[in-house]
């Protein structure tokens, strides 16, 4: 026999996603559909009879009236109409118990289609707790489908619904009935018989959800928690994180240190050392803050929390054309854009998930810091002004107002122009508030840790031994008056790249960092660190390079450089997960050339009018 | 005096008596609107109470209907209808 195929499918909040995670536990694979940007979740699960059948979890839906790529995609899915996906022999639709009126009329909408169905009744020990009764026999008998009662978090239910999908294929009936008129208005009447019928105790609203929201969404305190809330989330992004940074940061060079002990000097040694150690140390590098981020947003998520922030925030984005969503994954750039971008998985509408990840990088993430902080120290005198504000500290404030500023200006611009489209409706259910399962959480964390090492890693890492083979060959001439890496193709290219950034006061030391600094942006200083450090008398070298930069770099050409910096996408582990993110090569060339764009006009006026002020 | 959703006090519950999109400046929005409105659940006839409010401008609104909370920007409870309320 070969392996049957079998979709979930059902609305938002129907519980869709935990049943899946019970159903497959581990054995899932999280993909996206080719060419867009939807999540392809796929599983298998193994029957009693032993049998494997492959599940796919389709994206929660409304209906399949096609109005965002999640609804076209399931379409065509369950139609049979998709490039890459098989049609389901048979489809699991996910019905809330406490939501039957609402969720019997996508059942019906599905049910015209003909494949063979399975209503799970979901979250039905929930539904009792509330006072809600569903006469389960009836609700069969007036869809003319099986109706199975399912506790997704537990696991009742789940072995009668995996000995209906162990039968043989041929005894699965298509649906009996259908209506013929399959309009919203149509299918929303027929929805209403049915729960008339079926619906035995109405019940009342979940009663903690009632208190909790008193608060959660009180005009004074819901805000107030919220940011209380992120500040903690951030707080313990970068603290939290520091420690296992730190550790895999001091492992990769005690490794590389191990590797040089055993391995001669030479190229061989260079390659594993300089270029695969490094390289991947600096990947992994990321890791803690992006496990942390993302256990913290599964956890809101999870417990139903998510949308009471999206609620909070809503009107706030609205003012540049966003949804209240966006506003996690823009906060979450401030430690990190990758996980930043990788959050605005949770943002439904295509072009407001588009326009969030093209402005993610404009916040100032923490690897400028060790850019600001060198350049800061070294140009701007540390004295107060209007009595007690730092003018280091007021400087380094407005490098942070800069990018959200400008991403405000870029988001609206977007919304006017490219990613224009009709205004999305607000519209949203808040779901119920749940204790997140751990083992569901550990699941999902675990798709984001793969997902990160896996896809952006790899660019990351061929792009980290190009960079180490640009700035190693050829090798520089034996008494050669400039640093080795002069003479390299880094060296070359940063000299070319030097009539281009001269406009912007950029010397050719500061064009050759800026090539290894793709890497990363903190790179950029330890490449400042290589020109310099090599470059002059010993005395020279022994001066901290805050000092050197001081003697060596006019004022305007620092403050164009830390306007560079606001900018430019000066880091391949972000455009490779925008690449992944919004799976499209245009959009991240796009994002790449407005970044530089901005990064070369912002830094070229900076350069200018503080040579004109100074002059 | 017609009655709409966004009309509310919150604490105030009524009935849904229909729709009109047509209140809505942005007709391309709005044309979609009544099907989005139906399928996340409001319908003619049920009942509907304003449970919060948003913290700026009073945007979005939450309600409640059946065992449900919804969230809506009050541009679009705008467009959903009250039923009149006889006079006790």
């Amino acid at each position: 026999m070969t392996t049957l195929r079998a979709a979930l499918i059902g609305a938002p909040n129907s519980g869709k996603s935990s049943l899946f995670n019970t159903l497959t536990g581990s054995h899932q694979k999280v993909a996206n559909y080719p060419g867009v940007t939807v999540e392809r979740r796929s599983g298998i699960v193994t029957t009693e009879a032993g049998h494997n059948i492959k599940l796919i979890d389709l994206p929660g839906l409304y209906s399949l009236n096609d109005r965002s790529l999640d609804e076209t995609v399931s379409r065509e899915v369950i139609t049979g109409a998709h490039d890459s996906e098989q049609q389901p022999e048979v489809l699991i639709c996910v019905v809330n118990a406490s939501n039957l009126r609402v969720h019997l009329r996508l059942v019906l909408e599905l049910r015209n289609l003909g494949l063979p169905m399975i209503i799970a009744l979901n979250m039905h020990d929930l539904a009792t707790r509330d006072g809600i009764e569903i006469d389960v026999k009836r609700l069969s008998e007036e869809l003319g489908l099986r109706v199975i009662t399912t506790i997704a978090v537990r696991h009742s239910g789940i072995n009668a619904l995996k000995e209906l999908l162990d039968r043989d294929r041929s005894s699965y009936e298509k649906p009996r009935k259908s209506l013929p008129d399959a309009s919203t208005r149509a299918l929303q009447k027929e929805a209403g018989r049915i729960t008339k019928l079926v619906q035995i105790a109405e019940g009342g609203q979940h009663k903690v959800t009632r208190s909790l929201d008193k608060v959660a969404l009180h005009p004074v305190a819901g805000p107030i928690i919220f940011f209380a809330m992120l500040f903690f989330m951030f707080q313990a992004v970068f603290s939290w994180a520091e420690g296992p940074m730190d550790m895999i940061e001091g492992g990769f060079a005690i490794l590389g240190e191990a590797v040089a002990t055993y391995i001669p000097d030479g190229i061989f040694r260079s390659f594993i050392q300089d270029g695969l150690i490094a390289g991947i140390g600096s990947v992994l590098v990321f890791l803690p803050q992006i496990i942390i981020l993302f256990a913290f947003i599964l956890v809101l998520e999870a417990s139903g929390y998510m949308a009471r922030a999206a609620f909070i925030m809503d009107k706030l984005m609205a003012k540049v054309g966003l949804n209240g969503r966006a506003f996690i994954p823009l906060l979450s750039s401030f430690a990190c854009a990758i996980p930043g971008i990788m959050a605005a998985r949770t943002i439904a509408n295509h072009r407001d998930r588009i326009t969030t990840i093209m402005i993610a990088p404009l916040m100032t993430c923490s690897a400028r810091l060790p850019v600001y902080t060198l350049l800061i120290s070294a140009f701007i005198p540390n004295q107060t002004v209007f009595g007690f504000f730092g003018l280091q500290g007021l400087v380094f404030f407005s490098l942070y107002m800069a990018g959200i500023v400008s991403a405000i200006i870029v988001a609206a611009v977007m919304k006017a122009t490219i990613t224009k489209g009709t205004l999305q409706p607000f519209l949203m259910e808040l779901p119920k508030y749940q204790v997140p399962r751990l083992n569901h959480l550990l699941i999902g964390l675990w798709q984001r840790v793969r997902a990160f090492l896996r896809r952006a890693g790899t660019i990351i890492l061929y792009a980290a031994i190009a960079l180490w083979a640009l700035t190693l060959y050829p090798n520089a001439p034996k008494d050669a008056p400039e640093a080795d890496i002069y003479y390299s193709f880094a060296g070359m290219i940063g000299r070319t790249l030097q009539h281009i950034f001269a406009p912007l006061g950029f010397n050719w030391e500061i064009s050759i960092a800026l090539v290894p600094g793709m890497a990363a942006r903190e790179v950029a200083v330890s490449a400042l660190g290589t020109v310099y450090a090599l470059q002059g008398d010993e005395d020279q070298v022994a001066q901290s390079l805050a000092t050197v930069l001081q003697n060596a770099w006019p004022l305007s050409t620092a403050l164009a450089f830390l306007a560079w910096f606001v900018y430019a996408p000066q880091c391949l582990a972000t455009l490779a997960t925008a690449r992944r993110e919004t799976n499209s090569w245009g959009w991240t060339a796009f994002m790449t050339g407005y970044l530089f764009g901005l990064a070369y006009l912002i830094a070229f006026i900076v350069n200018i009018s503080a040579k004109a002020l100074m002059a | 005096m017609i009655k709409y959703l966004s009309d509310l006090k919150i604490g105030q519950s009524s009935t849904i008596g229909g729709f009109d999109t047509s209140r809505i400046e942005d007709q391309e929005f709005a044309a979609d609107l009544e099907d989005r409105l139906l399928e996340i659940g409001f319908e003619e006839g049920l009942n509907v109470e304003l449970l919060h409010q948003g913290p700026i401008g009073r945007d979005p609104l939450a309600v409640k209907i059946g065992t449900m909370t919804i969230a809506l920007r009050r541009t679009e409870a705008e467009a959903i209808i009250l039923a009149p309320r006889e006079k006790l």
